[in-house]
């Protein structure tokens, strides 16, 4: 295919580079063709978005639009830093983000090696059907569904009080906030979740069990040393993807769930963006905001996967 | 157990552990589906008797569709739906054609721009500009209260290109090779040879892109402002979450305050039917998503 250019040493580089282009535009144009709106739509919605993003450093100015504001340097950073609010996002969006890595994270490994001990097929297709099911329920009837279980006389206060608990409106205090995100955050992903770990699972050699097994392993000691190593590679990559975000919560959940009562340990980053920009239109301070928060998330991913990428062999990229 | 023979006897240990699994993933299945009986159960009640009802149920409480009746009186909720379908069949249309064109471009090997596209695909999965200036964006361009706003800016995810990308990569070269070399241009290869190769994995981004749509509400409540361009979801964040004051006033003649209750939970099957109806037929194609998304693009 590769057919030596006749006198190429003569070329210019010049010449060389347009020939170089010529041919690839003469096979390749309808394939750049077709990536025409492909990039139009990562240009429009992606990067105009992050080249706007400079009105963080700027006042913004509705008659004059987002090139034409005034520059203002980091006037809307150093408000958001010396803000009241700023540790209690801060706090808050990491406390989320720690409970989630200690039970959200472990909770579909566990379910996953769990299920992968059961023996008997159709109870196993079971319970994989079953709890796979929440992760299909949208977020707006998950919180609704929430709403009306956690108030005075739902559901979850009925189970309560069968087991002569007291009745508790736990989406009315803040202390209940988190254990009510991270649990139904739980309760909606950990069927589906497992899946990823049930095809590492499937994927480890049984040779190696037999061989376990030969040296007088029980199930136990089969699962620490045969076991776990099997999907330690899955649980590294899962875990490197999970530590990039710890400084992000998604806003969605937790705009359908707080009210002004638990604000204190509900507000986060992404929320706080949302009120402050998209309720009360500054829009200046709000961009400063997430773009400080997309930046530490950002430096976040890169050293997280570098740090793994020295230790364990495993990373992104 | 006909060849008890060979099976190894299980120590107590093992026993008693198998029998906690089983136990403990019993448990796990009723936690997991219990919320939407309840919910079934209630919307099917007689609203008054739910009011009075204590602890759980494992039945309607005295049969009546009177809080249906009221759902479907509820015109948002039809527009709603509307919404909803136009927005799930058009865009998840669009997702997909851009999906195709972007994953058949970028698994061409060995054109220049390859790997400098794919990067600038890859960064946008984790860096963005934010909320505002994307919203900036969607009101310089006209969208903003325009139905266009709740396709266009999530036309294409990074994600399911690479997913679809993947299975695109392992169609051997030499099926394109002989298409071109019989006069086939791109496009024809693409949607007469590729397309059909790949349609399990194309039939699971439907699936996901899908799902997406049916449950999207974000996006409306960044980018519309007019109720009646509302999809479902955000008529249901109304009735589910923020309790919005027009139930009260539809619903005066049948008593308003028990079947406040029983219409939320109607509403709620209204939502979510559709999906746990094509859920036990798509399952394996959810899954096979998840498997080829494993596979690192």
């Amino acid at each position: 295919m590769h057919g030596g250019t006749v006198g190429g040493q003569t070329c210019s580089s010049s010449h060389r580079i347009w020939r170089a282009l010529s041919k690839d535009y003469k096979r390749y144009k309808y394939v750049y063709l077709m990536l025409i709106p492909v990039i139009a739509y990562y240009i429009l919605f992606h990067y105009w978005p992050m080249y706007g993003a400079q009105i963080a450093f700027r006042d913004f100015n509705i008659r004059k639009g987002i090139y034409r504001s005034a520059w203002v340097g980091f006037k809307h950073f150093r408000a958001y830093f010396s803000s009241y609010y700023f540790w209690r996002l801060i706090r808050n969006t990491l406390l989320i983000n720690i409970y989630s890595v200690v039970f959200s994270f472990p909770a579909p490994i566990i379910l996953a090696l769990l299920i992968n001990e059961v023996d008997f097929l159709p109870f196993k297709k079971a319970v994989q059907t079953v709890t796979y099911i929440p992760h299909f329920i949208s977020i707006v009837v998950i919180c609704g569904m929430l709403k009306d279980f956690l108030s005075l006389d739902g559901l979850i206060n009925e189970v309560i009080a069968l087991f002569g608990g007291t009745r508790t409106a736990f989406l009315m205090y803040p202390q209940y906030f988190r254990t009510v995100y991270i649990a139904s955050g739980i309760w909606q992903s950990v069927g589906w979740g497992s899946i990823l770990y049930l095809s590492a699972l499937t994927g480890i050699d049984e040779q190696l069990y037999e061989a376990a097994r030969i040296d007088g392993a029980g199930k136990w000691r089969q699962t620490i040393h045969v076991t776990l190593p099997g999907i330690l590679p899955t649980v590294v990559i899962m875990l490197i993807m999970r530590l990039g975000r710890m400084m992000s919560v998604g806003s969605e959940k937790i705009l359908l769930l707080y009210n002004t009562n638990t604000l204190e340990t509900a507000d986060v980053i992404s929320t706080f963006v949302y009120r402050k920009g998209i309720l009360e239109t500054n829009y200046s301070y709000s961009s400063a905001v997430s773009l400080f928060n997309s930046v530490v998330n950002f430096i976040m991913l890169i050293s997280v996967n570098r740090l793994s990428r020295s230790l364990t062999e495993t990373s992104l990229w | 157990m006909s060849n008890s023979g060979n099976t190894i006897k299980r120590s107590t240990g093992e026993r008693i552990f198998r029998l906690g699994n089983h136990t403990f993933l019993t448990f796990l299945m009723i936690i997991s589906f219990y919320p939407m009986l309840y919910v079934l159960f209630a919307s099917f009640s007689d609203p008054w008797e739910i009011m009075k009802h204590r602890g759980l149920l494992f039945w309607p409480k005295g049969y009546s569709l009177a809080s249906y009746k009221e759902v479907f009186k509820n015109r948002s909720i039809w527009t709603g739906l509307l919404t909803t379908v136009i927005n799930l069949i058009g865009g998840t249309s669009i997702n997909i054609l851009l999906t195709l064109l972007g994953a058949y471009g970028l698994s061409r090997k060995g054109f220049l721009f390859r790997n400098t596209i794919m990067l600038g695909i890859t960064f946008t999965m984790f860096f963005s500009g934010g909320m505002i200036p994307t919203f900036l964006v969607v009101k310089n361009l006209g969208l903003y209260d325009n139905r266009w706003s709740m396709i266009l800016p999530t036309a294409l995810s990074a994600w399911n290109l690479i997913i679809l990308r993947t299975a695109m990569l392992q169609v051997p070269d030499s099926l394109e090779e002989s298409a071109l070399l019989d006069g086939a241009n791109d496009f024809v290869i693409l949607f007469r040879i590729m397309a059909p190769l790949v349609g399990a994995t194309i039939a699971v981004l439907v699936l996901y892109y899908g799902v997406d749509h049916w449950n999207q509400w974000y996006q409306s409540l960044l980018y519309i402002q007019t109720r009646s361009k509302y999809p479902l979801q955000m008529i249901m964040r109304e009735i589910l979450v923020t309790n919005s004051q027009e139930q009260a006033v539809t619903t005066t003649e049948t008593g308003t305050e028990p079947i406040q209750t029983t219409i939320k939970y109607a509403t709620i099957m209204v939502g979510t039917v559709p999906i746990l109806c094509v859920y036990p037929f798509l399952q394996r194609y959810f899954i096979k998503g998840v498997m080829v998304g494993a596979v690192k693009g």
